[in-house]
């Protein structure tokens, strides 16, 4: 394995690729030898397109940013060609993507080759990929915890070496939390800088699309390629794309990060937040300024999420009809038979209470009371970042409270697992960035050591920052470069 | 036992969604404990606080009102469950 192309990361391998010394089909060869090897336990691939793949390594032009690279894609971006089953069963086996979402065509032009469709929560709906409807995706840090969600193929095929990179969503958390507790680098662009179309929607004022990668380098090569203004996004934002690897020269002096103290409180496991101090304490010695601050609304961030997710979503997912895509129940006796009856096969659980949820908070006689008062406290909540980001340049926190949980840990609670996305949620609401990237590992009960992600938050737009803080941390620490 | 918050069986309806007794009544208890939980947000004073839709500030975008490519009815068609003459097949709507 330690020979494989599939271990190195994409800056090494575009180093390689230059000299000569491999070729794009040699790496294609090398991700799928360890997709079948290493893949049957973690179990993060749905379907990989590898005669497709093979064609485009051949005809792959190295000298564009991610010429010859493969690339997993979360099964909720379209592909064409590929399926695109949202990890549900409504569309498992019967979808074939007609058309390349805008991030595919984008990879595409760059160079990259979108290799295998990889496992989530159904829909995005989840913080573990448990909820996936069509198969569990493991920890491949310990097999029987889960990888964190809703992107967890995407964070755990980087960190089993079975890809060396993927893209991802996160409405909630679904990319950071995930690379957190599987020792990756996972990156939320802010709201409106990378387009969302052909990204099936969960909630569309909080979805974006990200990477999940090795190093925050190749997360600025991966930006740098699918950011920026899309005219069949009208949410996607007319701002300059500047050069995200330009920033990443490793000096951090005289930044000033915050530490709000809303973030730091019980209910973290001790061994998560020592790891955070430690990360903490690295960025102090490389130059940064630690200042307190903080976001008083922070305790109201979950409630503020799961009205606004779940109703964004329950309109979202009215398109499953079963009329123009979708598994379709059969004999119903009438057409809202036949709605009632498709939907109720082919949703799962997690999608129905959510669907439920949304439902009820947008209903006659509760939308005042919870929708638009949820839209209210999420303006506060804006507004506690606005006034931090008066005061610092980034914001640093734990990604998760705690490391990886077991497989069914969370299961019967829906309301705990909710809490889990405490310190990721807030930035899908205010529409900021954010990447975590590992600080630390702890030892689990069962001896595997379990990875620590560092979270970083950034003003709107300025993904610059935070890829320049979490790139120098990563220059100063091995912690990046562990794996299972 | 808590007060229940929600009539899931009338939301499923009105989300077309058909339940199973069992799925109603674990819904049922795991929402109210989600609805009692969201109540916090009735703490806050909100008054004179603008409700926000959207993280970015864009609104009214347009694009000019000209033809341009879009999917021909053999692709839009390809992942129906059911189509015949070249259109989707819908269950019956009017009765006979």
């Amino acid at each position: 394995m330690s020979n494989s192309l599939a271990t190195l990361n994409i800056k090494q391998l575009k180093s390689e690729l230059s000299t000569g010394s491999i070729s794009p089909v040699d790496i294609v060869n090398d991700i799928i030898k360890s997709i079948e090897t290493r893949d049957s336990e973690v179990q993060a691939y749905l379907s990989i397109d590898t005669e497709e793949a093979l064609k485009s390594a051949e005809e792959a032009d190295i000298t564009k940013p991610l010429g010859g690279i493969p690339i997993s894609i979360k099964d909720l971006i379209n592909v064409k060609g590929q399926p695109c089953s949202c990890g549900s069963k409504i569309l498992k086996d019967s979808y074939t993507s007609t058309y390349d979402a805008t991030v595919i065509k984008r990879l595409r032009n760059a160079g990259a080759i979108p290799l295998g469709r990889v496992n989530m929560d159904e829909f995005a709906m989840g913080s573990s990929t448990e909820n996936s409807g069509i198969q569990i995706t493991k920890n491949p840090w310990d097999f029987e915890r889960i990888p964190g969600g809703s992107s967890g193929g995407s964070a755990a095929s980087v960190a089993n070496d079975t890809a060396i990179a993927s893209l991802g969503s996160d409405t909630g958390g679904s990319i950071r939390q995930p690379a957190s507790f599987c020792g990756s680098v996972g990156l939320k662009p802010s709201y409106g800088r990378v387009s969302r179309y052909g990204l099936v929607a969960f909630a569309s004022s909080l979805d974006q699309i990200g990477p999940i990668t090795k190093t925050s380098e190749d997360a600025a090569i991966i930006l740098n390629s699918i950011a920026g203004k899309d005219d069949l996004d009208s949410t996607s934002l007319d701002t300059e794309v500047p050069d995200y690897l330009q920033s990443l020269n490793g000096d951090i002096k005289g930044l000033r990060i915050g530490m709000p103290k809303e973030y730091f409180t019980e209910g973290i496991s001790p061994e998560v937040l020592s790891c955070v101090h430690g990360g903490i304490k690295t960025l102090t010695e490389l130059g940064a300024e630690i200042i307190d601050i903080s976001l008083p609304h922070t305790e109201f961030a979950v409630s503020t999420y799961y009205i606004i997710a779940t109703a964004e979503a329950s309109a979202n997912l009215a398109r499953f009809d079963a009329v123009r895509y979708g598994n379709r129940a059969s004999n119903p006796t009438n057409i809202i038979d036949h709605y009632r009856k498709s939907r109720a096969q082919g949703f799962g659980e997690e999608v129905k209470r959510r669907i439920i949820l949304g439902t009820y908070v947008l209903s006659s006689g509760y939308n005042d009371a919870y929708y638009v008062k949820a839209q209210k406290v999420r303006t506060l909540i804006r507004n506690d970042f606005a006034n931090a980001f008066s005061k610092v340049d980034a914001i640093v926190s734990p990604t998760a409270p705690t490391p990886a949980f077991k497989i069914g840990e969370m299961c019967n609670d829906p309301l705990q697992m909710y809490l889990a996305d405490i310190f990721t949620i807030a930035a899908n609401l205010a529409g900021i960035c954010g990447i975590s990237t590992p600080c630390g590992f702890i030892t689990g009960d069962t001896g595997n050591k379990l990875p620590v992600g560092l979270q970083l938050l950034g003003p709107a737009l300025q993904e610059s920052t935070i890829l320049k803080i979490s790139d120098a941390f990563e220059k100063a620490t091995e912690w990046h470069k562990q794996r299972p | 036992m808590q007060d229940k918050n929600i009539d899931v069986n009338y939301v499923a309806d009105l989300a077309r969604l058909e339940l199973t007794p069992d799925e109603c009544e674990r819904f049922s208890e795991q929402l109210s404990k989600v609805i009692d939980f969201v109540k916090q947000l009735e703490a806050l004073d909100t008054d004179s606080i603008e409700p926000m839709a959207h993280a970015a500030p864009v609104y009214d975008v347009m694009r000019n009102d000209a033809n341009r490519p879009g999917f021909g009815s053999n692709t839009a068609l390809l992942n129906a469950p059911m189509s015949s003459n070249n259109q989707f097949k819908v269950t019956r709507v009017i009765e006979s």
